[in-house]
Parts: structure tokens; sequence; C-alpha cells
């Protein structure tokens, strides 16, 4: 059995008409879709590399179906910004060296966009909680931090 | 918040990219999903594999009924162990060793499995979700022959051999000995030791394992992406073992996910899938699972160490010795062999010490665990471990403040180069450098004070040091791996101006995260005299130069950074031989600089691009003999390699009720010569710290009695989330090295110094109970059990 699935990632409709229903949100938008900017790094939830947002909510794509994403927005990190123009997160996290090996960056970029909207960040307490779902082997967080802290600081600059 | 005091060479002028915080090259990509990641290639049609693995520890493999698998749909094929046996010889990881058994490296399990998670079938089939459905149809029937799952029993006499032919599983054994350490034992003030144990880790890359064949029917050869950092060393192997030539074998190391030694050993699974390709003449995918990854993947670490240290009345330490027990698992791993990690740990216990006499024994014993490899500090985080414990037990005997001992001990600035009692040679450092700067930016004395009050309210606060020192940029004088016989010696930089005036630089290392394009091209900028954005940086690709092994065991800086200054030296001469002939100046008053070459003083100048299209794309401006094609090939050995050194302090505070350890503060004083990239830098160290405080208090692979894997999954294996680390001070003592350049290798260093310092910090914190801290990790149960025993024991005889 295969199902209709319709969904606007990145600001462009996709309609896929045989999908299967155990395929994984990650497998649609890396094999279907071919956005290979989100990464798989553990497939249960725990390593929030595969983090999308859904609607706007940073979400597992490992641990959902590409049928529920039917009807929803998707933003993937190929959604933020270009080599040529970075988005402001994208652009803090490089001014911090807050990526080494870049694997884990997707998904930190996608939570971070989340928490940047959602919460007022105002301590490195509060940022280091939000970023508890996101492991990071590389860095030691301490850049990702100052990228987060720095772009929440430009944002209540800009408001 | 990092704290970077770093100390100038006075009289030396800076250049201008080496030693600046330049941003990466690396980051547009892979900040924008633009990155390219062994999964993320998409060959014509690939097929994929999934493996079914062994559920069993050790048994022989009586029958496997793959049938129904076969005709599952998708499938296109399904290979055991007999079906590819004619494609290969058996990948051997040699070594001079005495002592030394090497066990073969087969890409599928034959005969018997020695590990739960070794691969025994392929299935190979359309797509990854339907070769997983027919994995679950094969059914294979075991005979178990009985688990061996810890080291103490692998060495019994009664115990089940994992490889018969080796009559044994002591895998490999080896002894040092320097002095009559008996008789300064006897002779000693005062004697510290006990048994120290470090568990199993995982090095737990974030990207799993990873590798896509993909297959050129035109030429019958095999491109095959890897997410290795040896991916020279990997080709190599192949080609042998296939019988394939390096022309028809190119292995690339696209974009990697980090490794921190895991991806830096050869695996079956891509030998097997070189081999699949071949025989289907089709492009694969594989990559693992967290599962498969947790439990396939080289792991790291599992030593037993009885260690003894003597010191005289004032504190000096005369006399150590050691029995280690490494458990290394089924395999000896190629190339490195089994003997890398636990031989390490003998190699380095006297660490930066001057210890008169030694006696280091070691035996790396077989058990039913996926086989150790390297892993950040190999050794070091264990023999550091164990030598810093007993600095601290020797301080508290003797009443001496635990800087004060290492003071004592330290080799000194006037004393290098030093061969410690192991043999390793310690070229000119900054050892009391570190200590001292340690001490002043934690505030050493501010934090006694604030121990002393916390005391005072009953918490548990302590202070812990670390002092190492390891060896970076090995040169060709030793193998980087005991009697191993590949070349870790050297690294090519091969650099090329094109007829655009591009700058293309191949290399032989390959970058896993560390930011090689960006501090590479730093160099060749500045030796060059060329635009730093002009310089793209190949590295990963065995096609780029001719001969390349990797980057592993800290070198890449050190023997691609000399290989880049030496070539970008010979390239500059002839720029600047056709640059004299363009200017009509003589070729000492010609300097090159931002891709131009200038007749210094003036304003007459040449571009790189002018210079390139004289000499590839006009036949008039330059005489035939002239228009020498612009490329430089050097291949740079350091010969001995180089020190690194740092001391750690940390302070931390154990909550007496949950038992958790909180770190307050964190400091690193390090040398590591001439910085190329101090942002890099900085970001390396605190990367170390965060895994050394990973395996200081949460990291641990637990097997069961029957080898099971008990802690497979991400929640039960905890590495470190951003609430567990602190932020980290760094502070860097910049004395040049010796070699090309003054660097020192740096990305393992933080693995090496946190858990002693973490461990010396926790037994500090209990020392109102008396509490040694001898087993890593230092978890919550582990503590409250230690608490609850001096408790116990403290009921039991009052003072």
């Amino acid at each position: 059995m295969t199902i209709n699935v319709s969904v606007m990632v990145n600001g462009t409709r996709h309609d896929v008409s045989d999908v299967e229903p155990r395929l994984l949100l990650s497998d649609f938008l890396r094999d279907t879709l071919g956005l290979t900017g989100t990464h798989v790094g553990c497939e249960h939830g725990v390593c929030g590399a595969c983090t999308v947002l859904m609607d706007g909510h940073s979400i597992r794509s490992c641990l959902t179906l590409a049928v529920q994403a039917a009807g929803a927005e998707i933003t993937t990190v190929e959604g933020l910004g270009t080599p040529e123009a970075l988005n402001v997160l994208q652009t803090q996290f490089r001014e911090h060296h807050g990526l080494q090996c870049g694997f884990c960056t997707p998904g930190m970029l996608m939570t971070g966009e989340d928490l940047l909207r959602n919460y007022p960040l105002a301590t490195d307490e509060e940022i280091r909680e939000g970023l508890s779902g996101n492991l990071c082997r590389c860095t030691g967080y301490q850049n990702i931090v100052a990228a987060i802290r720095s772009a929440a600081a430009l944002r209540r600059e800009n408001v | 918040m990092s704290k970077d005091s770093l100390a100038q060479p006075a009289d030396v002028l800076r250049p201008r990219h080496v030693g600046a915080p330049i941003k990466r090259t690396e980051d547009p990509r892979l900040l924008t999903g633009n990155g390219e990641y062994t999964a993320d290639r998409k060959p014509d049609r690939p097929l994929h594999i999934a493996f079914r693995r062994s559920e069993q520890p050790h048994a022989r493999i009586v029958r496997i009924d793959t049938a129904a698998a076969q005709t599952a749909p998708g499938v296109v094929a399904v290979l055991t162990a007999e079906d590819v046996a004619d494609d290969f010889k058996p990948v051997i990881p040699f070594s001079r060793m005495a002592n030394y058994y090497a066990t073969p490296t087969l890409p599928l399990a034959s005969g018997k499995v020695r590990y739960v998670g070794e691969a025994i079938v392929a299935v190979i089939a359309t797509s990854r979700y339907l070769a997983e459905d027919a994995v679950e149809l094969i059914e294979i029937e075991f005979e178990p022959l009985g688990a061996v799952s810890r080291s103490e029993t692998a060495v019994a006499v009664d115990a089940p051999l994992l490889h018969e032919e080796a009559g044994t599983n002591v895998l490999i054994a080896r002894e040092f000995r320097k002095g009559d350490v008996e008789a300064d034992l006897k002779g000693a003030a005062v004697r510290v030791g006990g048994r120290f144990e470090m568990t199993r880790k995982a090095p737990l890359a974030m990207e799993p394992r990873s590798y896509t064949a993909e297959y050129d029917a035109r030429r019958g050869a095999i491109t095959l992406y890897t997410s290795s950092n040896i991916p020279g060393i990997v080709r190599d192997a192949i080609s042998e073992s296939l019988g394939l030539p390096g022309s028809r074998l190119r292995v690339v190391a696209p974009d990697v996910g980090g490794s921190f030694g895991s991806k830096g050993s050869l695996y079956p699974e891509e030998l097997l899938i070189c081999i699949a390709a071949r025989k289907l003449g089709r492009s694969l995918k594989w990559t693992a699972d967290r599962l498969e990854d947790v439990s396939s993947s080289s792991q790291a670490f599992a030593e037993i160490v009885d260690a003894e240290m003597g010191f005289d009345a004032n504190g000096i330490a005369i006399a150590l010795q050691a029995d280690v027990l490494g458990d290394v698992g089924a395999y000896s791993i190629y190339p490195w062999t089994c003997g890398l990690e636990p031989v390490q740990v003998v190699s380095f216990l006297p660490g930066p010490y001057k210890i008169r006499s030694y006696r280091g024994a070691v035996r790396g014993v077989a058990t039913c665990k996926p086989p150790t490899g390297p892993y950040r500090g190999v050794g070091r985080p264990i023999s550091t471990f164990v030598t810093e414990r007993l600095m601290d037990l020797g301080a508290k005997a003797l009443g001496l403040d635990p800087i004060e001992i290492r003071r004592r001990n330290l080799v000194r600035a006037g004393e290098f180069p030093y061969r410690i009692a192991s043999g390793i040679i310690w070229d000119k450092t900054g050892f009391v450098e570190c200590l001292d700067a340690a001490g002043e930016a934690a505030g050493y004395e501010k934090l006694r004070v604030r121990q002393a009050e916390a005391r005072k309210d009953g918490r548990l606060f302590g202070i812990g040091i670390a002092s190492y020192a390891e060896l970076t940029g090995i040169g060709s004088r030793i193998a980087v791996a005991p009697g191993m016989p590949i070349n870790t010696g050297s690294e090519t930089a091969k650099i090329s101006i094109d007829s655009t005036g591009a700058i293309t630089a191949a290399f032989g290392v390959a970058s896993h995260g560390q930011g090689l394009e960006t501090t590479l091209a730093q160099i060749i900028a500045d030796d060059l005299g060329a635009s730093f954005e002009d310089i793209r940086v190949i590295q990963g690709d065995s096609d780029a130069v001719p001969m390349s092994t990797g980057t592993y065991a800290s070198r890449s800086a050190v023997l691609g950074g000399g290989a880049a200054k030496r070539a970008s030296a010979l390239l500059r001469d002839k720029i600047k031989r056709v640059a004299s002939y363009l200017l009509e100046a003589n070729h000492d008053d010609i300097e090159l600089s931002g891709g131009k070459a200038t007749v210094i003083g003036t304003d007459r100048a040449v571009t790189f691009r002018q210079v390139a299209k004289a000499v590839y794309s006009d036949m008039k401006t330059l005489p035939a003999e002239a228009r020498e094609e612009l490329s430089a090939s050097y291949t740079y050995d350091p010969i001995n390699g180089t020190t690194a050194a740092a001391t750690h302090i940390v302070a931390v505070e154990v909550d007496p009720a949950t038992c958790f350890v909180k770190i307050h503060k964190y400091v690193v004083a390090e040398d590591c010569g001439q910085i190329i990239n101090p942002m890099i830098v900085d970001g390396q160290v605190h990367g170390g710290v965060a895994q050394g405080i990973g395996a200081a208090l949460f990291e641990e692979l637990v097997y069961d009695e029957d080898a099971q894997l008990l802690s497979a999954s991400l929640v039960d294996y905890m590495i470190p989330s951003a609430p567990d680390i602190p932020d980290m001070d760094v502070v860097h003592i910049e004395s040049q090295s010796a070699v090309a350049g003054g660097f020192r290798g740096m990305g393992e260093g933080g693995t090496i110094g946190a858990p002693a310092a973490i461990a010396n910090a926790i037994a500090d914190a209990l020392s109102p109970y008396d509490i040694d801290v001898n087993l890593l990790p230092m978890n919550p149960q582990r503590i409250f059990g230690l608490i609850e025993q001096a408790k116990l024991k403290a009921k039991e005889n009052p003072k």
C-alpha cells in the first residue's frame, strides 16, 4: 500500500504519490526529495541531528513518518540561508566556531531557530537546557552556546 | 569566554594568516546543508546492504539458511562468507612485536562468531527497508562455545579460546624495564599504589560509519566513499586484498562527521561493499544504524592497571611499576593491531616526570567484544589517570600540595630533550610553564580558600590537577603503532597553479572536523604569498597524492603543515623565476604576497594569474625553457615528532543527596607550539575535554557475563549533553617546536587530561570520607556506593 503525500518543504510544494506508510520523514526528505542536509545520527530520537521544523515547531524527523507530515509545512536546514547569504544564526555559528565536523549542525540550527523564536534565552543555563536534546561530540558545546547567545542578543537589538 | 593569553615570540614578526582566528572555509557549506557526507552520495541506481549480525558472543556457525531471504521482495543478492571466499585475501594486521598474534580481518564471519554484532550475512536489495525485511528471514543455527566476557576470566587456564590457532587468549604481551625498580621501591620513603580501571568506551562520532561503493563498468573500477580518517590506508589494504590496482580503486573520505578514532581502522564492511560491488557490477550503499555503530565500531580503553609508585622523603618520585591487563576484544584491528591501546599505556605511564626506575608490563587479551582501536588520546587517558592519581596519593602521604609535588617531579626547561623511563623522548616543551599558567588562571590559592569554606558548610568540594605530555606529529623513526610496517612518518603536499591562476593544494591527510581545509590554506597563504581565498585544499582522496595514510595521532598540522610549507617554498621559487622574467628584476628583489609578485620597494607587480597566463597560455612572452609547470610537491618527514603538554585544573562539587558531580571551574593550560588558528585550537580543547568529562563521569559500554552489550543505545550509553559541560578557560603557552613551522599536534590532549583531573577532584571532594577514586566513570551510583561503604566502615571502626 502506498499513500499520496502533499507537503510544503522550504516553501516548495511536493506531491508524492507512492509513499509507503512506514517511510520515515527523515528518509523521505533525504532520499525522496534529495534534501540531504537533514542528517540521521541515531534513528531513536536521542541525538537530534535530524531535527526539522514542522509547522514552526522542532521535531525529530527520524521519529516522524512521512505520511504524518502530509499537509504540513516543513523547514529544513536548506530553508535557512545560502552559502553566500547565511542567516543570522548560521552567521553566529560561523563567527563563534560553533561547528567542527558539521554533522550535528543542521539539527543544532533547527533547534536553535525554535529556541530563538519561542524562548527569551536570557541565560546560558536556559540555552544549554534548550540544547539538551541535541548531541554534539566535537565542540564541547561552548561555542554553540556562544553562537546562540549572540544570535539572541542580535534579535533583542532588532526588536 | 575563553581566555587566550598568547605568549608572543617577541622578535618574530607574526605572519599574516598563521596565528589568526580565520573563519573556516568549510563552514558555509556545512551550515547550509550543502556538505556531502558519505550517506549523501547519490550514485546511479544504487543497491542497499543490510547485515545479519551475530546475537551470539562466541559460537560455531553450524548452518545458514538464506533461502527465504533470497526470494524476498527487492532482494538482489545474499552473501555469506562461503559466497565471497574466492574474492579476497584476508587482511593481516602485521607487526614485528614479539609475543603478538595477528588475527585476520575478514569481510564476513567465517566458521564462527566472536562477538555480538559481528556481521555474518549481507543482504543486498533495492532499498534499505527491503534489505532489512529480508535480514529477518535468515535462519542461523549456532553451537555456543562459551562467552569470554572479562579480561580477568579470559586469562584463566580453562577459558574458551577465541582463536584456537593462537593457543591462548593473550594476543599481545610486552614489558618495559629501566633501572632496579624493586630496590628503589624497597628504599622509598613512601609507597602508594592501587588497582585502577578505565572501563570500555565508544568513541561515538555523531555520523555513524557509512560506505558507498560506486562501480564504473567502463573500467571495472570502484570508487569507495568512506567515512574514514585513513582513506589512504584503506585504499592500500583493499587493493591488496582484492587484487585491484590503485588505478582502479579510488578511496575518498568526503565530509566526515567526526571519528575520534572510530573511523580510523579498516572495517569488514569496507571490504564487503567493494567485493559485492565488483561481484554484482553495481553501486552499493551502507550506513550503520546507531545499534550497529555502537556494537561493531572499534571500542576503546578497557584496562585494569595494578600500579605502585615510590617517593623519597622530598617527594621525588623514584620508582614506578605497573601491570596492565587490556581487554582488546575479539580481533586485532587493522592496521594498528591490538597492541596500540594497551601498549601505549605502559609507554606513557611515566608521563612528564623524571622517574628513575620503571617496570611496565602489559597483556592484551581477547574477549567476546568488538575490537578496541584508536580513540582520542590512545592509552594516555588511562596512563595519565593512573600516574596522576599516584601523584596525588603521594602528595597526601607526604603532606605536600598537589601542585608542589608535580613541580618537584616535572622535567624542567634546561633538561630537554629528556628520555623518560619507558624510553619516550620529550623535546623542549613547557611542562612547568603549563603547570604554573594553569594554577594562575584557575586562581588555585583562592580555590583552596573556597574549598575550606565549603568544607565548613559540610559541602563536598574538590580540586583536581592533571599534568601530561604526549608525542605528536610522529616521524619515521618510530611507527605510530608498535612494530607496524606502514609508513606513518611522512605526508605529501602537492600545490599547483592552473592556467586561470587558481591554486589547488592536495594532501593525503583527511580532516574529519578539524578544519584542515582552513588551517593548511592559512599556512600556504603565508608561505606562498597567496591570497587565502584563492586556495582550494583537497584532502581525504587517495587519487590526490601518490601516497597518503590520513589524519590520526595528532599528526596533520605537523606533517601536513610541514609538507605545505616545503612545497610552498618550492613553488614560490618557480613563481619568482617567471616573475623576474616578466618584471625584468632580480629573483632576490621579488617578494610574493597576497597573490602578487612585486619588485621590492616599487609598485611594479604581476599577479599570479598573469604569471600563470605567461607560463601556460602565451607562446611569446616566455622562452620555451622558462615555461615550467607551476606545481611543486614535497613529502615531509619530521623524523622524531614533537611533544605537546598541558595541565588541567578542575573544581567539582559532589551533591551528597544525588551523588551527581557538578563542575564549577575548568582550566586548561596547554603548549601546542606555534598556533595556526586559535579559534580552532580552542575548539579542539573544548571538544577533547568534553569527551574526557564523558569518560570520567558517564560513559561506559556495559557487557554482562554472557558478553551481551547492555548499553547499545544513546539512552544507555550517555555522552555529555550541553548542560553537563562547563565553560572552559584555555591558556596557551606557545613554545615553538623544532619541526617545520614550530607546530605541535593538539587534537587529542583534552581527552587525555580530563579523566585524571576529574578523578583527582572527586577524590579531593570525597576526602572527608577517605575515599579513593580508582575506577572511571565515577557515575552517581558508584559515588553513592563508595560513600555508603565509607559510612559503614566509619561506624564499624569509630576513631
